[in-house]
C-alpha cells in the first residue's frame, strides 16, 4: 500500500462554525438529533451514531487571557486501527487499500460494541441501538475514491481542514507548525505519526478536549496505557493487549 | 437514452441506488435498514453524474456573502434534489459553507424518509376563525386582488389636505423582502408603487438602513466599499459591531487570510465570541458605546498627528471652511428647535468662494476649518473619559488604537467590518460615521485591504434596498417624491447637486436622466410628465419607517397589509406591540417558505382566535434553489442563480405570485375602474413577462434598460453611434433625459447588456480570468458583475495620488499607464487622467466628508446614551440621550431604572439566522443550537444565583421571555462612571411556533425608538432584568 490519504487540522484557524458537521450529514444524509441546550454552544453534546463529526467547544481563562478552543472531532482513521483488531469477522471493519481509510461495514453489527468502542484511544465509534451497526467518520471514502475531498474538508472555509497524500500533508503539517510556533509557542502536532487525522492545537492538547491526544485508559483489562504504549502493543496479536 | 441511463433512472425511482462500488476493494452490497450509517447505501458519487442529475449553480440564501453552490437534481424519479454543495469554483467560498450554508439541502428538501416541513399549499384564516383552510391559487388571488382594490379605493387620496397632487394609498402597507431576487423586489415595488403605496418597507430598514445614509453621506454611495476578498489585502482588519466568524462566517477566510500574511486581527465587542477567539486583539465594550470608543480613537489620531495628510488635504473636506452659523455647545449643535426636535442643518453649511465653490485652507490652520473643528471636538474624548463610558480597560484601548492607527501611513491599509452592533442605535448612523472618518484620515477609503465594510446580513438585502423596496426611495436610491415637488422639472431640480469646483465630477448631476428613464421603465406609454404625475407622494418630512408603521397599523390606519418574504411578529423591535398591530388590520397577505409566527399571529401566545378579526391569506413560496434570478451579495457582486429542482408542492416564485396578482388587481380596474386606475393599468407588465407570467430575464433586462427609440449617442473620442430601438443600453452614461431610454435601476445599467443572455446577462459570468495585478488583489473581474460598472473597490481613485502612482505599490488596484493613457486593475472611479478630478465623484464637492452637513443629528457624531441606559448622565456633555432619536408617545423607557439594571443586547448565531424560520425548521442546524439561551458573567450568575444550564426569565415593561443560562467567562461585568454593570446577550432567531420548546422572540424586550436619519430599531442596547426561572 502507498502511504495513502491524510487530514491535516489545524485548530489554530478553526472558528467553530459548523459547516464541517452539517456538510457531514448533508452528504450522508444522516438525520439531526434531538438535542436541548444545556449551557453550552456544543451540540450535539457528542458523537452519535448519526453524528459522526462534533464540533467540541471548551472555554479557559488563563493568565488573564480569554480562550475558546475549538475542536471539529472525527475518527483518526489510525495507520494500525486498534478497533480493527478488536472484531472477529475480517469484513466488519475494513482498511481502505488505496486511501487508508478505516471503513466499518454492516457487519459490525456482529461484533462486540463495548470491545470496539473500547479500545478506540479517541473515544470515537457509536452504535445504532436497534440494528446493531456501529458507525463512524469513514473519510468520505466514496468521495475521496471520485477524486473529491472529504465533504468536511470541502466545506471548510479556514483552512482548518486540509487533505491529501499522507507525505504531502505531512509536509503541509510541518510547515503549519512551524508558522504556528511564531504565534502559539506550545503549537504541537498530536500523534502525527499514528493517525491519518492529525491535529495542530495551538496550545496543550488537554485545553481542547478529553479525547484530542491518544488514551487508552478505558481499555479493559489493564488501566493506564499512554499512546506510545497502546500502538506499540498493537503490533502484537490482540489477546497480548487485553490479557 | 443509453441503456446505462435508464438502469440509472429505474434506481432512482426507488431513491435506494444500489449499483456495487467499483474499486473499493470490499464489498459494498446496501446496507438496508441501517439508515445513517457511515457506509453508503446509496452511491452518492454516480447520483452526481450527469447522466443521472441535472446540475445547477446557486448562491446561498442566507447571509450576504454570496458563497456559491452546486445543486445537483435528480433527471427522473422524484426529480427532487439529491446533493448541495460548496461550488469548489467559486471565488468567494472556494467551495467553503458555513452550518448555514451546508444545510441548504435541508431547507429545499426537508430530511430524507420524512415529510418536508415547507409549506406546500395556499392556506386562508377566515376573520375570527380558530384553523387554516386549504384553498386554491386562483380562490386566493382573486380574493386578495378584490381585498387591494376595495382597501385602494376606500382610502385613495388624489390630493391632499392643500389640494397638491399626490396620488398615493395609505390604507394599505407592505414589508419585504429581501429574501427575493432583484427582479422579484423591482416587480414588487412596481406593483407597489402602481397602486400608490407609500408605506414600503422591508429588512433593510431595521439591519442596516443607517449604513446608507453615513456611507453616502461620508463617500456618496450607501454600499459596502471593498468586497469579500480583498479583506485578504489589509495589514489590521477591525471588526467591531459585528461578529462575523459566527454570522458571516465564509468572509473568515479572507480574514484569516489577511491574517496570515501578517495582519493584525482586531475584535471589538461586549462578549468574547468565537471571533474574539480568533483575533490577535480583543477589548471589551459596553452595547451602545461605539462613537465614545471611537471618538478616542480620532482624537488619538489627531494628538498624535498620524493621519495621512497628503490624502486627507486632497481627498476629504478637512480644508473645507464651515459658516460662523455652526457651533455646538453641551452635546448640542446650532439650529435644534425644541418644538420639533429637529435640526436646522442650514446652520452647518460651507462657505463659499466668489466662484461658488467651497473656501478651503489647505494649511488646515484656519479655526472654522473642519480639521481645526474636528479636532476641537474630539478633543473631549480622552482615553479617561472613554474607558469610564465604555468599560474598555485602558491598557487594551490603547492596544487597539496603536494597532489600528498604524494604517494611517500611505501604503498600510485598515478595514473594518462592520455590521448590526454598529446598525441598530439610536446613534446608528453616527457609528458608522464615526469610523467613515477614522478611515478619511487614515487614507483607508478607496484602497486594497481598507473601505468600511458593512457586512450586508440578507442575501439580497444589497439589491432589495437597490430595487427601492423602501418607502424613501426608488430604484437606484432616487429619493421619493413629496407634495413639494409638484411637477417633474421641481423634483429634477431636486436631485441635481451643483457644484462650482471645476475638479468635482458631480456626478449625482446626471440623476434627471436615471429619473426619466426610470419613470419610463415604469410608465413606457406615458409622457414622462404623467408618469411622475402617477408616482405616489409623501408629505414633506413624513416618515414612514418600519416603527411609523406599525405604530400607524396599531392606530388602525391600515386595512391591508403584506408581508412579503418577513417574519415582523419575531423581527420587529418591541414584539408584542408588532403583533397586537396585525390584530387591528382587516386583512392580511404573508408570503413564505413555512409557516410563521407572522402567520399564525392571532393563535400565538395571548392571542384569543375569536377575537382577532384579521383575514389572513398564507401563500407558499418557493426556496431561492427552485427559481432563476439575480442577488446581489455584500460586496454588489450581482450573480445569477438557476433553478435546480420544480418548486415544491404548489410553490411557487415570488415574481410569478406578484405578477400574477398584478394581472387580478389590473383585470377588476379594467373591469370596474375605481380610484385612478392610470398608474395600476399603465404600469409596465409586459416588460417583465409574457402578460401571464413572470420572466426574470425580461424583467433583468428592463432593470438594466434599453433604447425606446434608435438614439444617437457621442462618443470619448467624438464619434457618434446610434443606439437601436430594442437594443440594451450598455452603461448608465448613456441613459437618457427625454425617455428614450428605460432603467428600471440606473446603477444596473451595464449588466444586462444584449437580449442573448448569454452573451449580454453579466450576473451569470464565471470566468476567473484576470491579470496578474488583478490577481495579487483577489479581483476577478469576469466573475458575475458589480454595480457600479463592474467596479469591485469603490472611490479606488483615492488609492493613487495626483500623478496616479499608487500609495501602496506592493498591492495597487489602480495604476495609471501613461502611454495608454488609461487605467488599469480595477476599472477607474470616475474618468479623466490622474489628478483631473477629485475621488468622490458621488459627492457634490468630490470630496470625503469629515464634516457631514447632511444628517439629522449633527455633522459630527457624538455620544449620546442609548434610550435605555445604566446611567442617569455621561462624562461627555449634559445630554444624555440623542436630541433627535424617533420616540413614541407614552412610551416608557428605562434609565438607570433599579427594576431593570441589566444592559442587554440581541445578536446572531452562526447557527441561525434572522427570525429563525429559514433555520429553525431544519434539523441540522436546530441540533446544534436547539434553544433560546442568555449568556451571562459568572458574576452575575453568582449575583442572580443562577447556574450555567438553567432556565432564566428575562424581562423589562415590554415583555417577557425564558431563556437557557450560558453562564460565561467569555462575559464580564464592566466598570461604568465607578460603578459595576452587568451585561447579558440573548440570540434573536427564535420564536413560538418552532419547536416548540424554542422559547420566543428576542424582540418582545427590544424597544420602539429609533435612530433620527433612518428610524432604524435600537435593539443592540437596552434594560432588562435577569432572574431564575
Amino acid at each position: 500500500m502507498s502511504n495513502g490519504k491524510s487530514f491535516l487540522v489545524d485548530l489554530t484557524k478553526c472558528t467553530a462554525c459548523r459547516g464541517c458537521q452539517v456538510a457531514c450529514k448533508q452528504w450522508k444524509k444522516m438525520p439531526g438529533e434531538k438535542t436541548k441546550n444545556t449551557g453550552s454552544y456544543q451540540n450535539p453534546p457528542d458523537f452519535s451514531f448519526t453524528t459522526l463529526r462534533v464540533v467540541r467547544f471548551s472555554e479557559k481563562e488563563m493568565d488573564g487571557q480569554m480562550k475558546w478552543f475549538f475542536t471539529p472531532d472525527q475518527c483518526r482513521h489510525c495507520l494500525d486501527a486498534p478497533c480493527k483488531t478488536a472484531t472477529n469477522d475480517p469484513d466488519a471493519i475494513l482498511i481502505d487499500e488505496q486511501t487508508g481509510a478505516v471503513v466499518y461495514t454492516a457487519k459490525t453489527a456482529k461484533e462486540d460494541f463495548e470491545t470496539v468502542r473500547g479500545i478506540c484511544p479517541y473515544d470515537v465509534p457509536r452504535q445504532d441501538k436497534k440494528s446493531k451497526v456501529i458507525s463512524k467518520c469513514d473519510m468520505c471514502n466514496d468521495r475521496v475514491k471520485a477524486g473529491k475531498r472529504p465533504a468536511c474538508v470541502t466545506s471548510c472555509p479556514t483552512g482548518t481542514m486540509n487533505f491529501g497524500d499522507r507525505d504531502e500533508m505531512l509536509k503541509l503539517a510541518a510547515k503549519r507548525l512551524a508558522e504556528a510556533k511564531k504565534r502559539f509557542p506550545k503549537a504541537q502536532l498530536i500523534d502525527a505519526d499514528s493517525v491519518r487525522v492529525i491535529f495542530l492545537t495551538a496550545d496543550e492538547p488537554n485545553l481542547y478536549a478529553k479525547n484530542l491526544v491518544a488514551d487508552a485508559s478505558a481499555l479493559p483489562g489493564r488501566e493506564g496505557y499512554t499512546r506510545q504504549e497502546l500502538f506499540a502493543a498493537l503490533r502484537k496479536p490482540m489477546r497480548n493487549i487485553l490479557g | 437514452m443509453t441503456l446505462t441511463r435508464r438502469g440509472f433512472i429505474k434506481l432512482s425511482a426507488t431513491a435506494a441506488l444500489t449499483t456495487a462500488f467499483s474499486g473499493l476493494g470490499f464489498a459494498a452490497k446496501p446496507t438496508k435498514g441501517t439508515p445513517g450509517a457511515a457506509s453508503p447505501a446509496v452511491d452518492r458519487i454516480a447520483q452526481l453524474k450527469p447522466e443521472w442529475s441535472k446540475q445547477t449553480t446557486t448562491n446561498c440564501c442566507y447571509c450576504a456573502v454570496g458563497c456559491g453552490l452546486i445543486v445537483n437534481t435528480a433527471l427522473s424519479g422524484t426529480k427532487r434534489a439529491l446533493n448541495i454543495e460548496g461550488d469548489p469554483d467559486h471565488p468567494i467560498n472556494e467551495g467553503a459553507l458555513c452550518a448555514k450554508g451546508a444545510s441548504l439541502y435541508q431547507l429545499t428538501e426537508g430530511t430524507p424518509g420524512m415529510p418536508n416541513p415547507r409549506l406546500q399549499k395556499v392556506m386562508y384564516r377566515k376573520p375570527y376563525g380558530t384553523k387554516w383552510e386549504e384553498k386554491s391559487w386562483d380562490w386566493a388571488l382573486e380574493q386578495i386582488a378584490k381585498r387591494v382594490k376595495k382597501s385602494r379605493d376606500a382610502s385613495f387620496q388624489e390630493k391632499n389636505a392643500a389640494g397638491v397632487t399626490v396620488n398615493r394609498c395609505e390604507g394599505i402597507a407592505s414589508v419585504g423582502s429581501a429574501a427575493m431576487d432583484n427582479e422579484e423586489c423591482w416587480a414588487y415595488q412596481a406593483f407597489l408603487r402602481s397602486i400608490g403605496l407609500t408605506y414600503i418597507e422591508h429588512q433593510a430598514r431595521i439591519c442596516h438602513s443607517s449604513t446608507v445614509p453615513a456611507l453616502a453621506e461620508s463617500f456618496g454611495r450607501g454600499a459596502m466599499t471593498n468586497h469579500w476578498i480583498d479583506i485578504k489585502n489589509s495589514d489590521c482588519v477591525l471588526i467591531m459591531g459585528s461578529n462575523c466568524a459566527e454570522t458571516h462566517p465564509i468572509s473568515f477566510k479572507w480574514v484569516t487570510k489577511a491574517q496570515e500574511a501578517g495582519g493584525t486581527v482586531i475584535h471589538v465587542d461586549p462578549r468574547f465570541t468565537r471571533t474574539s477567539a480568533k483575533s490577535n486583539i480583543y477589548a471589551p465594550l459596553r452595547s451602545g458605546t461605539d462613537i465614545a470608543f471611537l471618538g478616542g480613537m480620532i482624537n488619538h489620531i489627531l494628538e498624535n498627528n498620524l493621519i495621512f495628510k497628503e490624502y486627507v488635504v486632497n481627498y476629504t473636506n478637512a480644508s473645507f471652511i464651515v459658516g460662523k452659523d455652526f457651533d455646538f455647545k453641551d452635546g448640542m449643535f446650532s439650529g435644534f428647535d425644541e418644538a420639533t426636535s429637529k435640526y436646522d442643518k442650514s446652520k452647518w453649511a460651507f462657505e463659499y468662494d466668489a466662484s461658488g465653490a467651497p473656501k478651503r485652507d489647505n494649511t488646515l490652520a484656519d479655526p472654522r476649518c473642519v480639521y481645526q473643528l474636528l479636532k476641537k471636538h474630539f478633543s473631549r474624548y480622552t482615553v479617561k473619559n472613554v474607558t469610564e463610558t465604555t468599560g474598555t480597560p485602558e491598557d487594551k484601548l490603547l492596544a487597539v488604537y496603536k494597532a489600528y492607527c498604524a494604517t494611517g501611513k500611505p501604503d498600510k491599509s485598515g478595514t473594518v467590518m462592520y455590521a448590526m452592533g454598529w446598525t441598530q442605535h439610536t446613534v446608528g448612523v453616527q457609528n458608522i460615521r464615526t469610523m467613515a472618518m477614522v478611515q478619511l484620515l487614515l487614507g483607508n477609503i478607496g484602497v486594497a485591504g481598507g473601505g468600511v465594510n458593512a457586512l450586508r446580513g440578507e442575501s439580497n438585502v444589497q439589491g432589495s434596498t437597490d430595487q427601492g423596496l423602501l418607502y424613501h426611495i426608488l430604484p437606484g436610491y432616487l429619493p421619493t417624491p413629496t407634495a413639494k415637488e409638484k411637477s417633474l422639472d421641481e423634483y429634477l431640480k431636486l436631485i441635481t447637486p451643483v457644484s462650482k469646483d471645476p475638479k468635482s465630477l458631480n456626478w449625482k448631476k446626471n440623476q434627471p436622466k436615471y429619473m426619466a428613464s426610470l419613470l419610463k421603465s415604469f410608465y413606457k406609454d406615458a409622457e414622462l410628465s404623467q408618469a411622475y404625475d402617477w408616482m405616489p407622494k409623501l408629505e414633506v418630512g413624513q416618515n414612514n419607517s418600519w416603527l411609523v408603521l406599525f405604530d400607524k397599523m396599531l392606530a388602525g390606519q391600515f386595512t391591508g397589509f403584506f408581508a412579503w418574504g418577513m417574519n415582523p411578529a419575531v423581527s420587529g423591535a418591541n414584539s408584542n406591540k408588532t403583533r397586537e398591530a396585525m390584530t387591528k388590520v382587516d386583512w392580511m397577505v404573508t408570503v413564505n417558505i413555512y409557516d410563521s409566527e407572522t402567520s399564525s399571529f392571532w393563535k400565538g401566545p395571548g392571542m384569543d382566535p375569536k377575537k382577532v378579526k384579521t383575514e389572513v391569506f398564507m401563500l407558499p413560496c418557493s426556496v431561492s434553489t427552485e427559481k432563476e434570478g439575480s442577488i446581489t451579495n455584500s460586496g454588489r457582486w450581482m450573480q445569477w442563480r438557476y433553478e435546480g429542482p420544480k418548486p415544491l408542492g404548489e410553490s411557487k416564485p415570488d415574481g410569478e405570485i406578484i405578477y400574477e396578482l398584478a394581472n387580478k388587481v389590473r383585470e377588476l380596474y379594467q373591469k370596474e375602474g375605481g380610484a385612478l386606475p392610470g398608474p395600476v393599468l399603465g404600469m409596465n407588465w409586459s416588460d417583465m413577462g409574457d402578460g401571464h407570467a413572470f420572466d426574470a430575464h425580461k424583467t433583468a433586462r428592463l432593470i438594466n434598460g434599453t433604447y425606446l427609440k434608435d438614439v444617437e449617442v457621442k462618443q470619448p473620442d467624438g464619434s457618434v453611434k446610434v443606439f437601436k430601438k430594442g437594443s440594451q443600453v450598455q452603461s448608465f452614461a448613456d441613459l437618457q433625459a427625454d425617455g428614450s431610454t428605460t432603467s428600471g435601476c440606473w446603477v444596473y445599467a451595464g449588466s444586462y447588456v444584449d437580449p442573448d443572455p448569454k452573451k449580454g446577462n453579466r450576473a451569470m459570468r464565471r470566468s476567473k480570468e484576470q491579470t496578474p495585478a488583478q490577481a495579487a488583489v483577489g479581483l476577478y473581474p469576469n466573475w458575475s458583475w458589480a454595480w457600479p460598472v463592474n467596479r469591485r473597490v469603490v472611490y479606488n481613485r483615492a488609492s493613487v495620488d495626483l500623478t496616479g502612482k499608487p500609495y501602496a505599490p506592493q498591492k495597487p488596484i489602480l495604476a495609471w499607464d501613461a502611454t495608454g493613457k488609461k487605467w488599469d486593475i480595477d476599472v477607474v472611479d470616475g474618468g479623466g487622467a490622474p489628478g483631473a478630478i477629485h475621488p468622490f465623484i458621488m459627492q457634490t464637492h468630490g470630496m470625503g466628508a469629515l464634516f457631514g452637513p447632511g444628517l439629522n443629528d449633527g455633522p459630527f457624531p457624538e455620544h449620546y446614551e442609548p434610550q435605555e441606559c445604566p446611567v442617569s448622565s455621561h462624562v461627555f456633555s449634559k445630554t444624555l440621550h440623542s436630541p433627535t432619536a424617533l420616540t413614541f408617545k407614552g412610551e416608557k423607557h428605562s434609565v438607570c431604572d433599579p427594576r431593570y439594571p441589566i444592559v442587554c443586547t440581541s445578536y446572531r448565531v452562526t447557527e441561525h439566522w434572522q427570525t429563525g424560520l429559514m433555520t429553525r425548521y431544519q434539523p441540522w442546524l436546530l441540533e446544534a443550537q436547539p434553544q433560546m439561551f442568555c449568556e451571562m458573567s459568572e458574576e452575575l450568575g453568582k449575583m442572580r444565583g443562577i447556574k450555567n444550564g438553567e432556565k432564566v426569565i428575562l424581562e423589562n415593561g415590554r415583555g417577557k421571555l425564558w431563556a437557557v443560562a450560558i453562564v460565561t467567562k467569555r462575559f464580564k461585568p464592566m466598570l461604568i462612571q465607578g460603578n459595576v454593570v452587568h451585561q447579558v446577550g440573548i440570540p434573536w432567531h427564535f420564536g413560538w411556533m418552532q419547536p416548540k420548546d424554542g422559547g420566543d422572540a428576542a424582540n418582545l424586550l427590544t424597544p420602539s425608538v429609533g435612530d433620527p436619519n433612518t428610524g432604524i430599531p435600537e435593539t443592540k442596547a437596552f434594560m432588562v432584568n435577569v432572574r431564575k426561572a
